[in-house]
């Protein structure tokens, strides 16, 4: 898959597209269908796509996993946090009405902040997810294909070094 | 007339997809299967207006499920294990399911406006939602402001449940021995 020129330079023109497609259900879900669950899975299938095209060393070189995981907890962080900003500001926990001076204002900043705690810890546990799956097995087993996976795993790895080089210097570690 | 026949092939499609996952062995076959079950089942909540729930189904379940059941197939046998058939499991399992129909014909109609679902804090969100969050879409208005505790649950059992694949994939704990 990694030598395939179709799905290389299609899945190039794709990934921009489909994170610039999260962040618009990500913001534009106060109006139409969306929020921060499905911007998250979005976002993060534009990372997946990246690291099954062109090698799981390479995607994760994009969004090293120390970083994941710390988004994963600023995520929450944020949702909770704008929970705590309310108590500060003399409401209940979550009570968006007292964020701003207007109670609309309050409520839109408030969903927009939550729904972006969300999307990060939504979109960072599924990368990460993938990665955890992607990394403990040979990345090769999940691409290859169903039966005939013991026979072209031996013929694609001594191939896949020359062409690509991350990829070939994961592969050893 | 022409929606009755969108519903019935979609829900038609579902019943097909659901018996060969029953009777598929191998389990590449059973998770791309289920994708595809997923993806039919968002058609179908797209033509019951819930185009929210759709959207994530599509995603969720028809997306990133998929690749993720793809990446535990690197783990486990390709193959189901060929079962013979227990006669107690399987009249449990009927026994089971019809009185589950049962239940459903005791339920209200679908969108009948007496079930109490539509009768209890609904009228609230619809009438007020407009003039209290000013958001135009109801379902982030209710999944984000009315209940907020809920989501923000949600958020937290994705967080525990991520952190303890991790842990179980990664193998922290390993490392001390």
């Amino acid at each position: 898959m990694h030598d395939d020129p179709v799905i290389r330079v299609v899945s190039k023109v794709l990934i921009p597209s489909i994170m610039l497609y999260a962040l618009y259900v990500q913001f534009h879900g106060d109006y139409g269908p969306g929020g921060g669950f499905q911007a998250g899975v979005i976002f993060a299938v534009g990372f997946i796509l990246n690291a099954i095209v062109f090698g799981v060393n390479r995607g994760r070189h994009v969004w090293p996993s120390s970083l994941n995981l710390q988004c994963i907890a600023l995520g929450l962080l944020i949702y909770g946090g704008t929970g705590v900003a309310s108590l500060f500001l003399d409401g209940n926990y979550l009570d968006y009405n007292v964020l701003s001076g207007d109670p609309v204002a309050g409520q839109h900043l408030g969903i927009l902040l939550v729904e972006l705690g969300v999307g990060l810890t939504v979109s960072s546990v599924m990368v990460a997810l993938f990665f955890a799956f992607a990394m403990r097995g040979e990345h090769v087993r999940l691409l290859a294909h169903d039966s005939t996976e013991g026979k072209e795993k031996a013929k694609t790895k001594p191939k896949a070094k020359p062409a690509r080089k991350p990829a070939a210097k994961g592969a050893k570690s | 007339m022409s929606e009755f026949i969108v519903n019935a092939s979609l829900m038609g499609l579902l019943a097909i997809i659901g018996v060969l996952i029953i009777q598929q062995h191998r389990l590449f076959a059973v998770i791309i299967l289920s994708g595809a079950y997923s993806l039919s089942a968002a058609a179908w909540f797209v033509i019951a207006d819930a185009v929210d729930v759709a959207f994530t189904e599509a995603a969720v379940g028809a997306g990133v499920s998929t690749v993720l059941a793809l990446g535990t197939l690197s783990y486990v046998p390709r193959e189901e294990k060929a079962r013979s058939v227990e006669p107690l499991a399987m009249t449990i399992s009927l026994g089971a399911g019809l009185l589950l129909l049962l239940a459903v014909l005791d339920m209200p109609h679908y969108g009948s406006d007496a079930a109490p679902i539509h009768n209890h804090v609904a009228p609230h969100y619809i009438t007020q939602s407009g003039s209290e969050i000013g958001v135009p879409n109801i379902v982030t208005s209710v999944l984000a402001s009315y209940r907020g505790f809920d989501t923000l649950g949600e958020t937290a059992v994705i967080f525990t449940a991520a952190i303890a694949v991790f842990l179980i994939l990664t193998g922290w704990t390993r490392k001390k021995n």
